[in-house]
Formats: structure tokens, C-alpha cells, sequence
């Protein structure tokens, strides 16, 4: 009845419809535009490198202790000098580099998956929302360093036998920063979410008769994006800092397991003689998450058509 | 508290497509910290009508008595409390799940707000697309030649399908609204205040398109307004609601020119007319005091609280429904008057 009252065909000589747009051109085209989001691109791709690259190039051990090069200043040899064990500062930084930056990513994809699940199902069904939030405050509540002892102390040994010692400990390191730091990402989705479903065009999608998984992936998870983007770009300096304070704390990794956190920490005890062994690995964590924090940013918008349309 | 319409079929033109029986929608109010149920929102309490296949049925109140809950309660937006709704001689009030989802292409809505029905992340191409995909009606090049139909149907350039809702006015956004609700070829369109957040030159213009496709199409619409003035021009049959009930249902001259019910003629006297004369010898019953609270309304009639024919037997007594008997409808139709009145004769 409506195909008979429509006009069905296309005028002679008008090109066929053009396919849809692709949304991740698009989406690149205007990343390409904001030019912190590419700076920060640059920079995070250049650590990356540097650091996953880096130690073939600059081949010392970094646990090799040599104890009669100890505390030397920057020379061609070692670059950023040696630690009061003559331990070579950049290839440390390096080594630390790969565990704080896998640390960090992993940590906060497994607390922005928990956290974005929780509060999209905590503000998508009601049924749901009080035990879920309760669950939530609960986490909250949680006096986060003796949770971390206790866990750490539990399941070092079992996962160390497991998994090995490092892979083990790091296992451990994420699963903890993960599972502790999803709080807030869970409070701000359920919060967008609240509010999301209430909007016409998901009344619309139930009219049509979308189902409820459809709904939220199509219409409710691409709308509360950006708040997810910024939980993941603060959340990586979250876990790379967690990170730090547990090695600090002896909980981490290994003593002789460089990370910058421990690097910083190692550090502060020789701030007044040699401030630059704290300044090196304090300004790697520092150029990691502002160039994190930038990239964020630039794919926040990018994904925002009303923004990708202005430029 | 049941007043059953007594289906007047038989003189209108043609057969009812959808038939609503007491149809209730209660929102419970939850409260202390328990949040144990205290009470309930009646928002639409014991609503009774027939809608017929390629009528436009209007129903106009004020804000929040019910009018869109009672569009929403239709097409199963909600589960509703209690009451009947047949649509070609099948409740769907009860129905669930897949049943219910079989229905849904037969049943569409075009929303009020078109600031807020478009997904701000979707292109216009895959909003009208959406019903095509999630019913598996057409894919690939059949999609796109069909989104593209769409559009022109709606008076809208085909190629705009690759842009994003907010690059439109408000009126085109309502016209992309109106694609998508035709996607599925329904029969019902349900049209929750649909010009409401336009400007009175695009009002027209939308106005114009669903009676165009009305035409065409050969849809049936329940079209929601307060806007006394549009209802005049698109509707054959009228409903008046007050505070979760309708108080009087006529074809549309009918009510227009002989309001019977005291809330009615209120209503009406406020529409301002086009003729300076006429203009200012108009009277307008002015209502005292404000809607009652539709979790704790008035007993007997909802309206006694602010009627200015009230009498005794008003706040004792619930009117019943009544038929006043045939009336002139649309195109030489003859359509019933009903009304729930004490007062009138």
C-alpha cells in the first residue's frame, strides 16, 4: 500500500544513492583537525617506541649493578646517569616504562569495562539500579590500602606459582588497580544513562520494537561516550600513580623491578644531591598523561557529531 | 468508576481499527525509606473509545491530564494497569515479548519534542533505517532505495540521508520523525502534540504532510494536541480530556459549535478568534483554582471542584457516559455525541 503511493523510482540520470558515510573517516578527519589530540598522539606513539624500542638501542641491563660508576651525572655512555648502585638510569626508565605503561592501559580498560557495565545496567534497569549503586557505595566505602594488603597478601604466592613471578605480580597489580577504581565511572554512566532513556528517541526505538540490547548498544552507549573517554584518559594516570604507591608501599612489584613509580619513589631519598633521578621518570609519567589526557580530548569530539560538523 | 461506550459503529464510516475499553494507567508513588507503595498517579483512569480505520481522532486537554500517557498506553509504551485495547480485534493489552513485537510495525508514533527523538549519533539514512533493519523488511540497496522513498515522501532531498539530526530545523527534524513512524508501512500513527515545539509557519507545513499522507497512505491517526485551533482543522471526532478522563467525545463541528460539557465550553471559549469583532465580544469562562492532584482527584466528577455549573450531586456522584444521540460528523457522516454530565440534558 505505502510502496504504490511512494515514488519508486529515481529519476532518470540522478547517480544512485551515495552508501552511507563512513563513520570512522569521519571520525579520523576530525581528530586529524584538533591539533592537541595529534601533539598528544605524537608524543604517547613516541613513548611507546622509546620505550618498547629503546631498550635494543640502548642495550645495558638495567639491573646490572656497577657500583664504581655510582651516582655519575649524564655522559655519552649513560644518558640520564647512574643510581647510587651504578645502575644505569635510561635503561631503567625504559625497563619501567613498559611495565607502568602496560600497567596502566590494562588497569583502566578492565575499570572503564567494569564501571561503563554497571552503570549502564544500574541506570538502564530499574530493577537493577539499587543493588548495583548499593554495590557500588559499598566498593566506595572500602578502605582501599588494607583491601589491597589483604588481597596482595592472599593471592601473591598462589598467582606467583601460577603465572610466574613478574606476570603473576602483574596480573595481580591490575586485576587490584581494576577492580578498585571503577567507582566513579560507574556513578557518572548510570547518571548519563538515567537520563538518556528518558529522551524521545529511545521511546521511539521501544515503539519500533528494538529489543533491549539493541537499544543500548545503538542508542544509549554511544550517547554516554564521552564521559567513558574521560574516565579512560584519567584513569591511566590513576593506574600508573596506583601503581607507584604499591611498589612504594613494598606491595608491587619486585625492589629490583624497575617501574617510574618505584623509580620516583627510589628517588626521593637522593632529591637534595640528584634531583634529576626523580625528575626523569616523574616527567615520563607526566608527558604520558597529559598526552593520554589530550588524545582523549581529540576522540571525545571526534566522536561528537554535533562537533565534527562545526569545524 | 466503569463507564463502557456504547460502540456507535454502526453509523460511522468505517469500522473501528483500534477499540479502547477502560483503559487505566497508574503510576505508583513509592515513599519513605522502605519505599513502600503509597498510592498512585492516575494519570489515565477508565478512558473508553473507539478509533475508526482512516479518521483522525483528536484528543485535546490541558498539560498533564493524561493525554500523552494515553497515546503511549496504545501503543504499549507502557504496561498498563488495567482496561482493554483491541487493535483489529486483537487485545494487545496484555500482550508480551515477541507477540507484542509482531504488532509494533502496525503502530507508530511521531513524538512532540524533535529536539529530542532523533539520536544526535546516528545519521538521519540509519534512524529511518532502524525499523527496516530491527524487522528484517529490507537490507542493502532495497534499504537505501526505500530510506530515500521515505524521504521523498516527506518532502526531504534523499541526499540529506548521510547527514546528522542536528544539521536540520525543527521542522525537518519532525518531517525525518514522520519518516521513520512510516518506515514499517503502519496503519495507526499515534501524533503526541507533534507541532507543538514548532513555529506556527512549519505547523502548517507538518500539518499539511500528514494530512497529505493520511490521504495517501490511507493511515488513521490519534492525534494529541492542546492546540484547539489545529484540532479544528485536522480532526473528524474530538475527545476532551480532564484529569485522566475523557468528559466528551463528538464530531468535531459538533463539539466545536454545541459544547455540552461545562470543561469543554471553558476550553473552547479560550481560542482566540481570527475576527476583531467577533474578538472582542467574546466571553470567556475563566476556571477558578488549579487541576487536582491526579493521585488524590475529587470524588464523583473529576471536574466538580472547578465547574461553574456545579451542583450538590456533582462531588457525590460519578456521571455516567452517555450517548446524546447522532449528531452531523465529518463528509455527511452521522457520528455519535457522548458526554459524562450531570447537567446536561
Amino acid at each position: 500500500m505505502t510502496d504504490a503511493a511512494l515514488p519508486n523510482q529515481a529519476p532518470p540520470g540522478e547517480p544512485a544513492m551515495r552508501p552511507h558515510r563512513s563513520l570512522w573517516r569521519d571520525v579520523w578527519a576530525q581528530f586529524a583537525v584538533h591539533k592537541g589530540a595529534m601533539a598528544g598522539t605524537g608524543i604517547f606513539v613516541f613513548i611507546v617506541l622509546a620505550v618498547f624500542i629503546g631498550p635494543y638501542i640502548h642495550t645495558l641491563d638495567p639491573s646490572f649493578i656497577d657500583i664504581r660508576n655510582k651516582n655519575q651525572g649524564p655522559s655519552f655512555e649513560h644518558p640520564m646517569g647512574t643510581d647510587q648502585l651504578g645502575r644505569d638510569t635510561f635503561a631503567q626508565v625504559l625497563a619501567g616504562g613498559q611495565v607502568s605503561l602496560a600497567v596502566g592501559v590494562t588497569a583502566m580498560a578492565l575499570s572503564l569495562v567494569i564501571g561503563t557495565l554497571i552503570g549502564v545496567l544500574a541506570g538502564y534497569f530499574r530493577r537493577l539500579d539499587g543493588p548495583l549503586m548499593r554495590f557500588t557505595d559499598l566498593f566506595l566505602a572500602l578502605p582501599l590500602l588494607p583491601l589491597l594488603l589483604v588481597i596482595i597478601m592472599l593471592f601473591r604466592d598462589t598467582l606467583r606459582s601460577a603465572f610466574g613471578p613478574e606476570t603473576g605480580i602483574f596480573i595481580l597489580i591490575v586485576f587490584v588497580i581494576g577492580i578498585t577504581s571503577w567507582m566513579q565511572t560507574a556513578r557518572i554512566v548510570r547518571g548519563d544513562v538515567l537520563g538518556l532513556k528518558e529522551r524521545e528517541f529511545v521511546l521511539a526505538a521501544h515503539s519500533i520494537g528494538t529489543r533491549q540490547h539493541r537499544v543500548i548498544s545503538r542508542h544509549i552507549f554511544p550517547n554516554v561516550l564521552s564521559p567513558i573517554m574521560v574516565s579512560a584518559t584519567l584513569g591511566i594516570a590513576n593506574a600508573i600513580i596506583t601503581e607507584s604507591a604499591l611498589s612504594f608501599l613494598g606491595l608491587g612489584f619486585p625492589s629490583d623491578f624497575p617501574t617510574w613509580g618505584r623509580l620516583v619513589f627510589d628517588g626521593v631519598t637522593f632529591l637534595e644531591q640528584h634531583p634529576e633521578r626523580v625528575l626523569y621518570p616523574g616527567m615520563a609519567i607526566a608527558l604520558t598523561v597529559l598526552s593520554v589526557n589530550y588524545m582523549g580530548d581529540g576522540i571525545r569530539d571526534a566522536l561528537d557529531p554535533r562537533i565534527r560538523s562545526n569545524r | 468508576m466503569t463507564t463502557i461506550a456504547e460502540t456507535g459503529g454502526d453509523t460511522a464510516a468505517g469500522a473501528p481499527l483500534v477499540q479502547v475499553q477502560d483503559l487505566e494507567m497508574y503510576f505508583p508513588i513509592y515513599k519513605g525509606v522502605l519505599r513502600r507503595q503509597v498510592g498512585s498517579v492516575r494519570a489515565v483512569d477508565g478512558l473508553s473509545f473507539d478509533i475508526r480505520r482512516g479518521e483522525t481522532l483528536g484528543l485535546v486537554g490541558e498539560s498533564g491530564c493524561g493525554k500523552s500517557t494515553c497515546g503511549r498506553a496504545l501503543l504499549r509504551l507502557y504496561e498498563v494497569t488495567g482496561g482493554r485495547i483491541t487493535f483489529e480485534g486483537r487485545d494487545i493489552a496484555e500482550l508480551a515479548g515477541n507477540a507484542l513485537r509482531d504488532m509494533r510495525p502496525r503502530m507508530q508514533m511521531i513524538f512532540q519534542d524533535p529536539q529530542a527523538c532523533l539520536n544526535p549519533r546516528m545519521t538521519v539514512g540509519s534512524i529511518i533505517s532502524e525499523p527496516l533493519d530491527e524487522h528484517h523488511v529490507a537490507t542493502g540497496e532495497e534499504k537505501r532505495q526505500r530510506v530515500r522513498e521515505l524521504l521523498e515522501a516527506v518532502g526531504m532531498n534523499p541526499e540529506f540521508a548521510n547527514r546528522y539530526p542536528h544539521e536540520f530545523s525543527g521542522g525537518q527534524r519532525q518531517r525525518i520523525g514522520i519518516a521513520r513512524a512510516l518506515a514499517l508501512a503502519p496503519d495507526f500513527i499515534v501524533c503526541d502534540e507533534p507541532i507543538a515545539a514548532l513555529d506556527v509557519s512549519i505547523q502548517a507545513q507538518v500539518v499539511n504532510l500528514l494530512q497529505d499522507l493520511q490521504e495517501k497512505l490511507g493511515l488513521t491517526y490519534l492525534f494529541i494536541s492542546h492546540d484547539l485551533s489545529m484540532i479544528r482543522h485536522i480532526a473528524d471526532r474530538v475527545a476532551v480530556m480532564y484529569l485522566g478522563k475523557i468528559v466528551e467525545l463528538a464530531p468535531v463541528e459538533e463539539l466545536f459549535n454545541a459544547p455540552k460539557h461545562p470543561y469543554t465550553k471553558a476550553l473552547l471559549s479560550a481560542v482566540p478568534v481570527p475576527d476583531p469583532a467577533v474578538e472582542a465580544k467574546r466571553e470567556r469562562i475563566i476556571l477558578t483554582g488549579d487541576v487536582p492532584n491526579p493521585a488524590n482527584p475529587p470524588a464523583g466528577c473529576r471536574f466538580c471542584t472547578r465547574c461553574p455549573d456545579a451542583i450538590d450531586r456533582c462531588s457525590v456522584e460519578e456521571p455516567v457516559w452517555r450517548n446524546l444521540g447522532p449528531a452531523k460528523g465529518s463528509n455527511g457522516t452521522v457520528e455519535d455525541h457522548f458526554v459524562a454530565c450531570h447537567r446536561v440534558e
